[in-house]
C-alpha cells in the first residue's frame, strides 16, 4: 500500500565505496532484478523532496533479488545519497527497469567500452554478450590503480580485458579511445563497439570506429523527469530527428548522435544545480569533508571515475 | 415551499457568482483561483434548477450523475444525501466540480439555460464535495469479495473511475502507477490554483476506504508485461488507462535550445516535483523571464499561468488560429487575460533563435489567415507570406499536444491503431482478452471527466466479462432498462437492505 511504501521505501543491502566520489548502493527489489537487462536504467528519489535521476544498472541479481546502482557523487542530490545511504536505509523510490534493453544481437566479436561512470553499466553488456558466445573485448578506462573496481568481474567475461588509466599506474596509459584504437589494431573482425560513459568519452569512441565502419552503439543518459516518454526533457538528436532517449533510448547508433547537441542539453539546470549543491553543503549539519572542486563537472569534460 | 412547482419566473434570475482571488494577487501565488461557493451561495443556486422532467443535464454528463437528484437533496438541506447521490456515479466530486468543462456538458444543455445563465452545476458539485472531504464522508457500500482480482495501469482519471466501479462489485482492485504518487495527470499535469494536490489526495484516501491498493513506482510492461499480469499474477481482468503523454514538438529547427520544454515537462517539474517550491524540493526549474507558450488548449493555459507565477515578467500565448478556434475553456481563457497574459493570435513560430550558447533568445514567427475550415471543421490556418518577423523570449513552451505513450505497445502485444494509439473496440475490449483499455491512450488527449466516463464503461464491460451483474441493475434499474420491476418486486416496494450482487 502506498503509506507504508513511504515509511519503507526500497532496502539498500550493501553499500561499498570504490573512491571518495564512486559508491556501489545493492537494492532489494525481486522484481526489477527479474525483469532488468542490460542496457536499462532506473530513476531513484532519495526522499519525499528529492528529484527523480535516472541511474543505469549496473548489474541485477535474479537469485539474491537485488540490483546494483554504481554512481558518482557529483551534485546534490548524489552527494546526499552518498552521505544517507547506508546498508539497511531506504530509498523512497526507485521505478525501472526504463528504456529498451541493449540488443545482444549475434555479433561474434564484440568491444565493449566503459569509462567513468559507465564503467559499471558495461559490465551486464559484456556478460550479456559472453553468454551470446561472442569473444569479448573489455575496455575499462580510470584515472589510476588505485580506483580501479570490479577488474575481477570484468576478467571472468572478457576474453581481453584492456584497462586505460590516465597516468598509466595500470594497463595502457591513456583514454579509452587508445584502448579501443589497440583492439582495433589487432582484430579486424570486430562486429560491434558498445561505449558507455560521458558524452565525451562516447563522442570519441564514436569517431574512433567511424573510419573503419564499425557499429558503434552508446548509451545516452540525459536530463529525465519521469522516464516513460511523458514530459520529453531526455529528447536527443539522432540522425537528425528527435527522439525521446527515455522510451526511444538509452542505446543508439553512435555514429548517427549529435553529441554536441547532447552536451549542451546536459547543460541545462548547471547554475541551479550548483546553488543546490553549495546550499545543501552549507545547511548540511554532518561533517563533511572538504571538496576539491565544488563545481559540477562539465559536460564537455571527461570525467573520469573510480 | 417543497410543493410549489419552480417556473422560470420564479427562481433566482442571476447566476450565483462564485467569488475568485484578485487577478493582481493571484498571479503571484499558487492558492485557488475560484474560493468556491459558501453555504447560502449553494442553497441559492440550488433553489434555481427547475427539476424539469427532461433532464437534460444527466445525459449531458458524461457519467450520467443524478444532477437534478443530488440538486434537490442540496435544496432540502440534506448534504450528505447530496453527496451519496453524487458519488453513486462519480467517485472525485471535488475534481470534477473543478476540473470538468460544464459549460459544453451538463451546464450546456440545462434547460434554464435556455433563457437565464444556466444552472452552476459544476460549482454545487464542487460545493458538496468539498463539503465531504471537510466531513471526512465517504460513500463507501457493503462490499461482497468476488474473488476476482482486477489489475488498473495507470492511476490517472480513467484508472481510478474504473478501479472505484470494480472495488464497489467486490474485486480485489491493484492501481498500479510509475510515478511516486497515484493521481496521473490531476498530480503533475493540473496546477494547485485549479485543483490543490491536497483534494486529489483527499479523493484518492477515499479508493484505498473502498479497499483499493495503489502501488506505485511501478513501471507496467517493463517491470512486469499485461501477459504476465494474467498468465502468472493472477489478474482476472485488466484495465489499461496509460494516458497520452508523449509530447509533440512542432520540427521546427533551434527545439533543443535550452529553455525549450514541453508543457508536460514544466507542469510536472512544477505540480507534481514542487519546483515551485525549490531549493526546499530538490527538482530545478530554470525560471524565464519572457515565456512563450505556443498552442492554445487547456495545457497551454495553465502552463502560462504557470510560468507567471513562476515570477516570468511576461508570458504570450502563440497560437495559429483565432480565440474562437482556440480549444481551451472559455472560463480558462478568461482568467489567463485577467491575469496578464498577452495573447497573439493568428502566429506561428517557424524558428527557435539562441544567444549563440545555445539559450534561447526569441523565436521567428510569421503570421496566418484563416482560410477554408480543415476536417475538424475550425478554418484551416495558412501562413501570410512575407509576414515573418522576430519574437523576444527567454523559454518557449511547446504546448501543442501528445501522442500515444509508446511503452506498452513495445512490450505487450496489444494491436494498435495507426497512430499507436491502442485499439480497443465500443465496448473498450482490446485485442488482448480481458484486457480492456480506455482514456486518452484510446482516444487521444481529452478531458478528465471522459477519461472517467471511459474508466466507468469499461468497468460495465469488465463486469459482463467476469459475469458479475452490473450495480446499475441492482440500485438503478429504470436507467438499466429493467423496466420498473426488480427481481419481480415493484420498485415502490422496495424497502429492502442494500446488498452486493456480484
Amino acid at each position: 500500500m502506498q503509506e507504508t511504501k513511504k515509511d519503507t521505501g526500497f532496502e539498500i543491502v550493501t553499500r561499498e565505496d570504490f573512491s571518495d566520489v564512486t559508491y556501489l548502493l545493492e537494492i532489494r527489489h525481486p522484481l526489477m532484478a527479474k525483469a532488468a537487462r542490460p542496457g536499462q536504467f532506473v530513476i531513484v528519489m532519495l526522499h519525499e523532496h528529492g528529484e527523480r535521476i535516472p541511474l543505469t544498472i549496473a548489474d541485477f541479481d535474479r537469485n539474491k533479488g537485488t540490483i546494483t546502482l554504481v554512481i558518482q557523487a557529483v551534485g546534490k542530490t548524489t552527494k546526499e545519497m552518498q552521505q544517507n545511504c547506508r546498508q539497511g536505509t531506504h530509498l523512497y523510490a526507485i521505478v525501472g527497469p526504463m528504456g529498451i534493453p541493449s540488443h545482444i544481437g549475434k555479433a561474434k566479436k564484440v568491444v565493449c567500452v566503459g569509462g567513468g561512470l559507465g564503467v559499471a553499466p558495461i559490465f551486464p553488456q559484456a556478460r550479456a554478450y559472453k553468454e551470446s558466445g561472442a569473444y569479448v573485448i573489455g575496455v575499462v578506462g580510470f584515472r589510476s590503480r588505485e580506483l580501479m573496481f570490479w577488474e575481477d568481474r570484468f576478467r571472468a567475461c572478457c576474453d581481453e580485458l584492456i584497462v586505460c588509466t590516465d597516468d598509466g599506474s595500470a594497463g595502457i596509459r591513456g583514454l579509452v579511445t587508445a584502448g579501443i584504437k589497440q583492439a582495433i589494431a589487432k582484430h579486424s573482425d570486430i562486429d560491434e563497439v558498445v561505449a558507455i560513459g560521458p558524452p565525451v568519452m562516447m563522442k570519441g569512441c564514436a569517431e574512433a570506429t567511424r573510419s573503419a565502419r564499425i557499429k558503434t552503439m552508446v548509451s545516452l543518459n540525459p536530463v529525465m523527469v519521469d522516464g516513460t516518454g511523458m514530459c520529453g526533457g531526455c529528447r536527443v538528436k539522432v540522425g537528425g530527428k528527435m527522439m525521446f532517449a527515455c522510451v526511444d533510448g538509452p542505446d543508439f547508433d553512435g555514429h548517427q548522435v549529435d553529441f554536441d547537441d547532447l552536451m549542451f542539453r546536459l547543460r541545462r539546470f548547471v547554475p541551479t544545480e550548483k546553488a543546490a549543491l553549495e546550499r545543501w553543503q552549507d545547511s548540511c549539519r554532518m561533517k563533511i569533508p572538504p571538496i576539491e572542486r565544488l563545481e559540477l563537472p562539465d559536460p564537455f569534460e571527461e570525467v573520469k571515475g573510480g | 415551499m417543497a410543493t410549489k412547482k419552480k417556473t422560470i419566473r420564479t427562481i433566482p434570475q442571476e447566476r450565483t457568482p462564485v467569488r475568485e482571488q484578485d487577478p493582481q494577487a493571484r498571479a503571484k501565488n499558487f492558492s485557488e483561483v475560484s474560493l468556491g461557493y459558501q453555504l447560502d451561495d449553494a442553497l441559492r443556486e440550488a433553489e434555481r434548477c427547475l427539476m424539469c422532467p427532461d433532464q437534460p443535464c444527466v445525459r449531458g454528463c458524461p457519467v450520467g450523475i443524478d444532477i437534478p437528484g443530488f440538486i434537490r437533496k442540496i435544496s432540502e438541506k440534506n448534504f450528505h444525501g447530496a453527496y451519496d447521490t453524487l458519488t453513486d456515479t462519480n467517485l472525485l466530486p471535488a475534481v470534477c466540480g473543478r476540473v470538468c468543462p460544464q459549460e459544453t456538458q451538463c451546464e450546456g444543455v440545462c434547460t434554464v439555460g435556455d433563457v437565464l445563465a444556466p444552472v452552476a452545476i459544476g460549482r454545487l458539485e464542487r460545493w458538496v464535495g468539498d463539503l465531504a472531504i471537510k466531513e471526512g464522508w465517504a460513500n463507501i457500500p457493503y462490499i461482497e469479495p468476488n474473488g476476482f482480482k482486477v489489475g488498473i495501469v495507470g492511476s490517472g482519471p480513467a484508472g481510478m473511475a474504473c478501479a472505484a466501479d470494480m472495488a464497489k462489485a467486490g474485486c480485489d482492485v491493484t492501481v498500479y502507477e510509475a510515478f511516486h504518487q497515484a493521481g496521473g495527470v490531476l498530480k503533475y499535469g493540473i496546477p494547485d490554483f485549479r485543483l490543490p494536490n491536497e483534494v486529489v489526495d483527499a479523493e484518492i484516501e477515499r479508493l484505498v476506504r473502498l479497499g483499493i491498493k495503489f502501488e506505485c513506482n511501478t513501471l507496467v510492461g517493463r517491470l512486469f508485461t499485461i501477459e504476465q499480469m494474467i498468465s502468472e499474477m493472477g489478474f482476472h481482468a485488466l484495465f489499461v488507462g496509460t494516458g497520452a503523454g508523449y509530447p509533440s514538438f512542432m520540427g521546427i529547427p533551434g527545439e533543443s535550445f535550452n529553455g525549450v520544454l514541453s508543457a508536460n515537462e514544466l507542469l510536472t517539474r512544477c505540480n507534481l516535483m514542487r519546483a515551485k517550491e525549490f531549493p526546499n524540493f530538490d527538482t530545478p526549474l530554470q525560471p524565464g523571464r519572457r515565456v512563450a507558450v505556443i498552442g492554445a488548449g487547456n495545457t497551454a493555459m495553465d502552463a502560462m499561468r504557470v510560468s507567471l507565477r513562476l515570477g516570468a515578467e511576461k508570458v504570450y500565448c502563440i497560437y495559429r488560429r483565432t480565440k474562437t478556434e482556440a480549444p481551451a475553456r472559455a472560463e480558462e481563457i478568461h482568467h489567463a487575460e485577467e491575469e496578464g497574459i498577452e495573447f497573439h493570435w493568428l502566429t506561428s513560430p517557424v524558428e527557435i533563435l539562441d544567444d549563440g550558447k545555445n539559450n534561447v533568445r526569441g523565436m521567428r514567427c510569421i503570421r496566418m489567415e484563416l482560410g477554408e475550415p480543415d476536417e475538424s471543421g475550425r478554418r484551416r490556418p495558412v501562413p501570410v507570406a512575407g509576414s515573418e518577423f522576430e519574437f523576444e523570449a527567454d523559454a518557449v513552451v511547446f504546448a501543442i499536444g501528445t501522442n500515444a505513450n509508446p511503452i506498452l505497445g513495445q512490450t505487450c502485444k496489444f494491436k494498435l491503431n495507426r497512430r499507436g494509439y491502442i485499439d480497443a473496440d465500443d465496448d473498450l475490449a482490446t485485442s488482448i482478452t480481458g484486457v480492456f483499455a480506455g482514456g486518452d491512450i484510446v482516444t487521444g488527449a481529452a478531458t478528465v471527466i471522459e477519461a472517467m466516463g471511459a474508466g466507468r464503461k469499461a468497468a460495465r464491460s469488465m463486469k459482463a466479462y467476469l459475469g458479475l451483474r452490473d450495480s446499475d441493475v441492482v440500485y438503478l434499474p429504470e436507467r438499466a432498462g429493467g423496466a420498473g420491476k426488480l427481481f419481480g418486486i415493484d420498485l415502490s416496494e422496495r424497502g429492502y437492505a442494500r446488498v452486493r450482487i456480484a
